[in-house]
């Protein structure tokens, strides 16, 4: 009696095996792809960080000056990557506005002129006010800002995260719509 | 020589290709094929044997952190023998990649070389020029430098605009919430081993069917391609008026490659490495980040787009672009290949290649950008200043403190941004330059709040003198009618 290919002692082997095979890839992968997503749970843990950005005295009342701090979350081959700029503007005692440094239209550095009381951007030219909201050029909306408190004398903000248009983190926002609503 | 052949022979015995390899190169190719339109493919190869070989000698000395990779492109430029040297190749070497990819997918969009039944060669060649801009991107990133550190701040802002998925995209891209050392190293590991791996896999396929396909056939005029009869046809052009492709076809090949070297080892030479500009520092903001040249039409159009078509037009805009390209060969799968009888082929060339060129023109000078140091940098033109009043002059002050100078040029200095203000007064009359001042509008922000009153008459006043000699200031003719007088107009800008 004949038994077809298909149904073999070896066929049936031949399938087992790639069957084997399949498994395991499909439980070897479950490692990579945890590998591979880790920026982004990296990211969630960084969550909740308060960065200190001086003693108040730096920033005197009506002024806007540039300050800079270390990310929370960093690793000793970043290098001076690990700091970060934002704009500190502090409008009286108890109220302050923190800009990141970053335009809420492309990311370039923006640069604060006191005496037109502007922040201007390099790149494409967007230009906001000095409370942060959009004054003219490309971007959508004024500048991400981060929320801040005061402890001890001390000025800290909460900064997590590379701000981007798209990114709904802890930013405040001001002086225009939601991008991409 | 004996030994030579011995041991040729003894290798052929075992690895049996050199009969395979004499067939390949002696395959018959269409006799007008042998010419000077078809040796960009080839240049194209050797100059990605160029960037192999010195992106391996560079990544010798290459540190992929993000505390150290800057520091050691300074080495390489100044204290290894020659580094600045193999810099200078791979750099140049980027350029001449992208131009020479260019030109063959113009070559065989024009010649009609993604028709039947090359399509699948066309499709591979479209992933292969995507990874080849995805290599210059990424090079860019490892000259870790104030460009490349903000040029990713730019790339994570483009992405987190995609919906939803955004902010993961952009975490996934960096490596973590911020540009540091991980996302150095994943564009390390991109450009090094992911990208370049892939580039020699279709390189090879790519080939692999050139070969088993043959050489798209010279396009005649009238010569239609139609999936019934082409295989047939195309065999019989081979061989009843076919050529040796060697060595009758290589040599222009041959010359073609050696051309494009020597001008590639002449601008490495002359020009030099690029950069690295500043140290990565996220806490210098005194810079004005530039893509490099070929994404310099994407650094305009991002500056030109309206706001609200910006998010649309980068996400969607690739998208349609690239599926375009992948479903011509079987849009216009058949028919004319000649170009000369495909004038709408020929116009898209011409509309991409002035749109690109406009482009990227632009972005060289780009004029949107403010000078972010023309206030304290560029003094007015004295012709606008002689003979002028107290007043006038201290308008003219205020004109420079509160950064006007920025967006807008007088005698040609200056931002250009906005309008040049050289003949303002001519255009706005007192009531309307007022407005604009106070309020902005039309891309200027308002000064209501960050002038005085007493300033912004100055300005004004300033402003008013801004017109030819010979000709009359823009008037109000209801404040005449009002006033029943006009007074004599301020002195004329150029006497």
């Amino acid at each position: 009696m004949t038994v077809p290919d298909s149904l073999s002692r070896r066929a049936m082997l031949m399938k087992l095996g790639i069957f084997l095979n399949t498994v395991i890839a499909a439980v070897l992968a479950v490692p990579v792809v945890g590998y591979l997503f880790s920026p982004i749970a990296r990211a969630r843990k960084a969550g909740d960080s308060w960065l200190p950005l001086g003693s108040l005295e730096e920033y005197p009342a009506g002024e806007t000056r540039l300050a800079t701090f270390r990310n929370s979350d960093v690793r000793p081959w970043d290098g001076k990557t690990a700091d970060s700029a934002c704009w500190v503007r502090r409008i009286d005692e108890q109220t302050f506005q923190v800009f990141a440094i970053n335009c809420a239209h492309l990311g370039c550095p923006v640069r604060w002129f006191p005496q037109s009381r502007l922040f201007m951007c390099p790149c494409h030219g967007g230009v906001y006010y000095e409370d942060g909201a959009r004054a003219s050029g490309p971007p959508e909306r004024g500048l991400f800002e981060y929320a801040y408190k005061i402890a001890g004398g001390k000025l800290l903000i909460n900064a997590t995260e590379l701000p981007t248009p798209g990114s709904p983190s802890a930013l405040v926002n001001i002086g225009g719509k939601i991008p991409c609503a | 020589m004996r030994v030579i052949q011995n041991l040729g022979e003894w290798l052929d015995a075992r690895l049996q290709i050199a009969a395979t390899l004499r067939e390949t190169a002696e395959h018959r190719v269409p006799r007008e094929t042998a010419s000077w339109f078809y040796v960009f493919g080839s240049a194209a190869l050797v100059v990605f044997c160029i960037q192999v070989i010195t992106g391996i000698l560079l990544a010798l000395i290459y540190a992929p952190t993000a505390s150290e990779a800057w520091n050691s492109l300074q080495t390489l430029n100044f204290n290894i023998n020659l580094g600045w040297f193999i810099r200078a190749l791979h750099g140049w070497g980027s350029n001449f990649m992208i131009a020479i990819v260019l030109l063959h997918m113009v070559q065989v969009f024009l010649f009609g070389a993604y028709k039947y039944p090359r399509e699948l060669t066309w499709i591979v060649g479209i992933f292969l020029l995507l990874m080849t801009l995805g290599m210059a991107f990424s090079g860019q990133v490892l000259r870790f430098d104030q460009d490349a550190f903000w040029g990713l701040g730019i790339g994570a802002s483009i992405s987190s605009r995609v919906p939803v998925m955004g902010p993961w995209i952009v975490k996934l891209l960096l490596g973590g919430p911020i540009i540091a050392g991980a996302t150095l190293s994943r564009f390390f590991a991109l450009h090094v081993f992911v990208i370049p791996g892939l580039l020699i896999a279709l390189i090879g396929l790519h080939l692999l069917m050139v070969l088993k396909l043959g050489i798209n056939d010279w396009p005649m005029p009238g010569r239609l391609v139609r999936k019934a009869t082409y295989v047939k046809e195309y065999h019989e052009l081979t061989q009843k008026d076919g050529i040796p492709f060697f060595p009758a076809a290589v040599w222009k090949d041959l010359f073609f490659a050696a051309a494009v070297l020597l001008a590639l080892a002449a601008c490495a030479a002359y020009f030099g490495p690029f950069g690295p500009s500043g140290r990565p520092d996220p806490t210098i903001i005194q810079t004005a980040p530039r893509p490099d040249y070929f994404f310099l039409w994407l650094y305009a159009l991002l500056s030109l787009l309206p706001a609200n078509l910006e998010t649309p037009f980068l996400l969607i805009g690739p998208v349609i672009g690239i599926i375009f390209l992948l479903l011509l060969p079987f849009l216009f799968g058949e028919g004319e290949k000649s170009w000369r009888r495909r004038p709408l082929a020929v116009l898209t060339i011409l509309l991409v290649a002035v749109v690109l060129g406009t482009f990227t023109n632009l972005a060289v000078n780009a004029p949107w950008s403010p000078v972010m140091d023309a206030w304290s940098g560029n003094p007015i033109p004295p012709q606008y200043l002689q003979g002028r009043s107290a007043l006038e002059r201290q308008g003219a002050a205020v004109f420079q403190l509160k950064q006007c100078h920025n967006c807008h040029s007088l005698g040609n200095e200056g931002g250009k941004r906005g309008p040049a203000l050289d003949q303002i007064a001519l255009i706005q009359t007192e009531d309307q330059m007022i407005r604009q001042v106070i309020q902005g509008g039309g891309n200027m922000p308002a000064y209501g709040k960050n002038l005085s009153p007493a300033e912004t008459t100055a300005l004004i006043a300033f402003l008013k003198t801004l017109y030819p000699a010979g000709r009359r200031p823009a008037r109000d003719a209801s404040r005449v009618q009002v006033t029943q007088s006009e007074a004599p107009p301020p002195k004329a800008t150029n006497p």
